[in-house]
C-alpha cells in the first residue's frame, strides 16, 4: 500500500502545476487590475506603469508564472494589493474554514446516515416518505436562501444567537453556518445512504450474517451499514472540497473571514497571487481527501486491495 | 499488508486529520465586546495600504479622517475649507504660499507635528518610486515633473517648489497660479506624517501614528480596528465618544443584519437591495445627504460624428429624452438626485454649485428631444449605443432605463442599445485607449470640494480625466483666469466656463450620487461628511 499512496502522491505534481498554470491565466485574461485601482479617474501613467512593474504586470504572462512559481519555492505567496502577503491570508483563512468543514461533515454524517438507515430500513412507510420529501425541499432551496433566512429569524426576530461571526470564529459561532452548509449535502447523503441500503439489505453477506443468528442490531452496523457506506465515502470525500470551496456563499452571509470570502476578494480585486494561492491549496486538499477516500476503502471492503 | 494494519493506519490518518484542524483552532471570545461609550462601526478590508497618499476609496479615507488632522479641514456640514493644523496660508500672487503652523501640535506618539512634517510627507506622496495612487494631488506643486516624469526614473528626490523656514514654517511655488489651491488642502492626501514613516515603515503600517482626534490601539489586518480618543490632539472636534471599533465584514448585507441585531452602530454604503426599507426598517435612523459624487454620459471627440456643430443638437435632444427622476425614483429609491449642473450640491451655492445652470437641456421633453434630434441630422448610423462595466453600482439597471427612456422618446426599439463591459478595470482599459464607439459612463468622485476639481480634470484640454478627448479654447481660458483671480471672482469664472460647457455638452449630467447609511438607537449625532464618511468625532453614544 506504500506503494500505491507514493505513486498517487506523484501523480499531484503534474496536476499541481496544471490548475496553477491554468488558473493563472484565468485571472490574467480578466484584465488589468491597475485600471481599476485610481477610482473613477484616468490611472495616472506614471505610478500605473511602477505598479504593473511591482505586481510584474508588465511582463509577458508566461514569465509572470515562471516568477510565480519560483516564488512560491521559496515560501513566498505574493502579496494582495494591499501589502498584505497572502501566506498570511491562508494562513489566517484556512483553519476557519477548515473547522466550518468540519463541522458541516460532523452533520452531513450523524444527521444523514442515520436519516439514510431509518429511511432505508423502513422503505415506503410514512418516516421514509416524509424525510424524503423534505430532502427534496432542502436540496430545491438554494444556501443563499436558507442561509439567509435562517440569519434572519435566529439572529435578528429571535434574537438567539448573534448574526455575524466575530474574526476569530469559535466552534459555537459556526453551528448554524456548518449546518446551512451542510444541508443541501446532508440531503444527498440521506438519499445515497437509504438507496444504498435498500439495495444491500438483499445481499448475500447479509442474509448470511442474519441466517447465523446474528444480532439484528449487530447485522445492520457491521454488515450492512459497512459496505453500504462506500458510496457515501465517495461523495464525503469529494464533498470536502466542495464544502470548502463552496463555503463562499455560506461565509459572506455568516461574516466568516475563511478561504471563500478571501477568494471572493481576491477574485473582485483581480489579485492573481491571492486567487492562485488559494485554489491550489484547495486543489491539494481535494487530492488528499481523495486519496483518503481510496484508503477507507479497503477498510469498510475488505475485498478491494491495494497493491 | 494484512487488513488490520490498514485499518489502524487510515484510521490514524483520519484522526491526524481531525487534531490538526481542532489544534488550529483559535482563543475566541473577548471582540466584539465593545465597551461603554463606544462606536461600533461597519469597515471592509482597506483596498490599499494605510497611507494617506495611497488611499482613494472610503474604507480607508475612514481611518484616516480618524487619525490626521491636515492644514485644513472640510467643514461637514457646509463643505468649506477651515484651518486645522494651519495657523494662516498667505499669498500675494497666487502661486507662491506662505504656510504658518499652529503652535503645540502632536503626533499621537507624542512628537511634534512641524513644518518639516508636511514638506517631508508631501514629497514622499509625490515620489514615483513610492507608487503612491493619490500622486497627482500634488501635481501643481513646483518641481513634481522631477520627481514624478511621465516615464523613466526621477532625477530629483524632493520637489524644488517647497522649502521650509522653520519649526512652524514653510513655503510653497506652484507651476501655475491657482487661487484655490489653499482650499485643496483638506484632503487627507495632504497629512502629514511623523518620523517613524520614514525610519520604521513597516512598524507605522502595522500601527499606523497620525496627528488626529483619534489614535489607533490596536490593528488586526483584516479583522478590526480599534481606535480611542488621543489626549494630545487639541482641535476644536474633539471626540464626543471615547473610541471606534472598526469591524470587518465580508458582506454589506451581513453588515445590514448585524445592525439590526444591534451588534452595530453605524453602517455606511447600505446595501443597494435594502435601499427602499431602510428607512422603515431602522425606524428612521437612516442618512440620505448628498456627496461629492456625480454621473453624467459622455461622448467621444475623438469620432468624427461627435465633433461637429450639428451633433450638439443630437446631444441636446438625447440628454432630453431622458427621465431622470423615473431613473433616480425607481431604481435608485431617492439615493440620487437629477442633476441639473455639472458639479455637486455639496459645493452649496457659495461654491459653485447651481442646479438651474442646465436647464431644460436636462429636463425630460420628448417633444422638443425629437425635434432636436432631427434637426442634429438624427443619431450617428441611426443608432447609439451606451457603454460602462457593469461590475458595481447598479450600472445595468440604470443604462437599461435610459436606453428605454430614448428608445420611448425615438419610438424605435433598437436607437439606443446598452453595452455592458464585464469588469471596471476592462473598461477603464477601452476608456485610456480612446476605443469607444458611442456614449459611456462618466462617473466622478470629487477629490475636494471646489468648483475646480469638477471641470478641470474632467474638461480642461488633456485633462487628467478627461476621457471623451473634449477641447474648448474658450474653456480653458476661462479657467486658467479663475484659478489666476482672487477666490471671490474664481467660483464665478468658472460658472462661466460651466455655462459654455452644458452648452456644448461633452457630457449630459444625469444625477448627483447621496452617501447614505444607518445607525442603531445606541448612537445619536451621526451624519456624513462631504467624502461620505461618517463624522465619528461627532458621534455620541447613549
Amino acid at each position: 500500500m506504500g506503494r500505491y499512496v507514493v505513486r498517487r502522491l506523484l501523480q499531484m505534481i503534474p496536476v499541481f502545476v496544471g490548475t496553477t498554470f491554468l488558473i493563472f491565466v484565468m485571472v490574467y485574461a480578466v484584465g488589468d487590475p491597475v485600471n481599476a485601482m485610481f477610482g473613477d479617474r484616468a490611472p495616472d501613467p506614471a505610478t500605473a506603469a511602477r505598479l504593473r512593474a511591482e505586481f510584474n504586470l508588465d511582463k509577458p504572462v508566461w514569465l509572470q508564472y515562471v516568477l510565480y512559481l519560483g516564488h512560491i519555492f521559496t515560501g513566498n505567496f505574493g502579496s494582495a494589493f494591499n501589502g498584505r502577503p497572502v501566506g498570511d491570508l491562508l494562513v489566517s483563512a484556512f483553519p476557519i474554514t477548515l473547522r466550518l468543514t468540519l463541522i458541516a461533515l460532523v452533520f452531513e454524517i450523524v444527521i444523514g446516515i442515520v436519516l439514510g438507515v431509518v429511511t432505508g430500513l423502513r422503505r415506503g412507510r410514512p418516516v421514509d416518505s416524509s424525510v424524503l420529501m423534505l430532502t427534496l425541499v432542502v436540496i430545491s432551496v438554494p444556501t443563499f436562501v436558507t442561509g439567509s433566512l435562517a440569519q434572519y429569524l435566529i439572529g435578528v426576530v429571535w434574537g438567539l444567537i448573534p448574526p455575524a461571526v466575530s474574526p476569530e470564529a469559535p466552534p459555537g459561532e459556526l453551528l448554524l453556518p456548518g449546518l446551512v452548509l451542510a444541508l443541501v449535502s446532508l440531503a444527498y447523503v440521506t438519499r445515497l445512504t437509504r438507496t444504498s441500503i435498500a439495495e444491500n439489505v438483499r445481499a448475500d453477506h447479509v442474509r448470511t450474517a442474519l441466517a447465523k443468528g446474528l444480532p439484528r442490531s449487530r447485522v445492520t452496523v457491521r454488515h450492512l451499514l459497512r459496505t453500504s457506506l462506500i458510496p457515501v465515502v465517495t461523495f464525503l470525500g469529494t464533498d470536502v472540497g466542495n464544502l470548502m470551496a463552496g463555503a463562499l456563499v455560506t461565509e459572506r452571509i455568516f461574516n466568516i473571514q475563511g478561504v471563500g470570502f478571501q477568494l471572493w476578494q481576491g477574485v473582485v480585486r483581480q489579485n492573481a497571487p491571492t486567487v492562485v494561492g488559494f485554489v491550489t491549496a484547495l486543489v491539494v486538499i481535494f487530492l488528499l481527501a481523495n486519496l483518503l477516500v481510496d484508503l477507507l476503502y479497503a477498510v469498510l471492503d475488505p475485498r478491494i486491495r491495494y497493491a | 499488508m494484512r487488513g488490520v494494519t490498514r485499518v489502524t493506519w487510515a484510521v490514524g490518518c483520519a484522526a491526524a486529520v481531525a487534531l490538526a484542524a481542532a489544534g488550529c483552532g483559535g482563543k475566541g471570545g473577548g471582540y466584539g465586546a465593545a465597551g461603554d461609550g463606544v462606536v461600533r462601526a461597519f469597515w471592509t478590508d482597506p483596498q490599499n495600504p494605510l497611507e494617506p497618499a495611497n488611499t482613494n476609496e472610503v474604507q480607508g479615507g475612514k481611518v484616516l479622517d480618524m487619525i490626521f488632522r491636515g492644514l485644513k479641514r472640510y467643514n461637514p456640514d457646509s463643505g468649506q475649507a477651515e484651518n486645522a493644523a494651519a495657523q494662516s496660508i498667505t499669498t500675494n500672487d497666487q502661486r507662491n504660499f506662505t504656510v504658518r503652523l499652529k503652535k503645540g501640535l502632536k503626533f499621537s506618539d507624542g512628537t511634534p507635528v512641524t513644518a518639516k512634517s508636511f514638506v517631508d510627507a508631501w514629497n514622499y506622496g509625490a515620489l514615483v518610486t513610492n507608487k503612491q495612487i493619490n500622486s497627482y494631488f500634488f501635481e501643481y506643486i513646483d518641481g513634481y515633473d522631477k520627481v514624478h516624469p511621465e516615464s523613466g526614473k526621477p532625477t530629483a528626490k524632493t520637489m524644488s517648489g517647497l522649502k521650509v523656514k522653520d519649526d512652524r514654517t514653510f513655503t510653497v511655488r506652484l507651476n501655475q497660479k491657482f487661487s484655490l489651491w489653499p482650499e485643496t488642502l483638506g484632503y487627507t492626501a495632504y497629512a502629514p506624517l511623523p518620523k517613524k514613516f520614514f525610519t520604521d515603515h513597516a512598524a507605522w503600517l502595522k500601527k499606523p501614528v497620525g496627528n488626529g482626534p483619534y489614535k489607533v490601539d490596536s490593528y488586526t489586518r483584516g479583522q478590526a480596528m480599534e481606535l480611542s480618543r488621543d489626549k494630545r490632539y487639541s482641535g476644536p472636534d474633539k471626540p464626543k465618544n471615547k473610541g471606534v471599533e472598526l469591524k470587518v465584514y465580508t458582506d454589506q448585507n451581513t453588515g445590514y443584519t448585524d445592525l439590526q441585531a444591534g451588534n452595530l452602530d453605524v453602517m455606511d454604503e447600505l446595501p443597494a437591495g435594502q435601499l427602499k426599507n431602510a428607512k422603515r426598517d431602522l425606524n428612521g435612523r437612516y442618512i440620505n445627504q448628498p456627496a461629492g459624487l456625480t454621473q453624467t454620459v459622455s461622448f467621444p471627440f475623438y469620432k468624427k460624428d461627435w465633433k461637429s456643430e450639428k451633433a450638439k443638437k443630437v446631444r441636446r435632444g438625447i440628454s432630453m429624452a431622458i427621465d431622470r427622476r423615473m431613473v433616480t425614483d425607481k431604481i435608485y429609491h431617492g439615493t440620487r438626485e437629477p442633476a441639473g449642473d455639472l458639479t455637486s450640491p455639496v459645493l452649496k451655492d457659495s461654491g459653485g454649485y447651481d442646479p438651474k445652470l442646465c436647464g431644460e437641456t436636462c429636463t425630460y421633453n420628448p417633444k422638443k428631444a425629437r425635434q432636436l434630434i432631427k434637426e442634429g441630422g438624427g443619431l450617428p448610423g441611426g443608432r447609439i449605443t451606451l457603454s460602462s462595466n457593469v461590475d458595481t453600482g447598479s450600472h445595468r439597471q440604470w443604462m437599461d432605463a435610459v436606453c428605454n427612456s430614448i428608445n420611448n422618446v425615438l419610438g424605435k426599439d433598437d436607437a439606443c442599445r446598452v453595452n455592458p463591459v464585464p469588469t471596471f478595470s476592462e473598461f477603464r482599459k477601452n476608456l485610456s485607449a480612446d476605443k469607444m464607439q458611442g456614449m459611456f459612463r462618466a462617473g466622478w468622485q470629487m477629490d475636494y470640494p471646489l468648483i475646480q476639481d469638477f471641470l478641470q480634470p474632467l474638461y480642461y484640454t488633456n485633462g487628467s480625466s478627461n476621457d471623451s478627448g473634449y477641447s474648448n479654447p474658450r474653456v480653458d481660458k476661462l479657467i486658467n483666469q479663475a484659478n489666476a483671480s482672487e477666490k471671490a471672482s474664481a467660483v464665478g469664472k468658472y460658472q462661466q466656463a460651466e455655462k459654455i460647457l452644458l452648452d456644448d455638452l461633452p457630457a449630459i449630467p444625469l444625477w448627483y450620487q447621496n452617501g447614505n447609511a444607518g445607525y442603531s438607537d445606541r448612537v445619536s449625532d451621526v451624519r456624513l461628511n462631504p467624502f461620505s464618511v461618517p463624522v465619528f468625532s461627532d458621534i455620541k453614544v447613549k
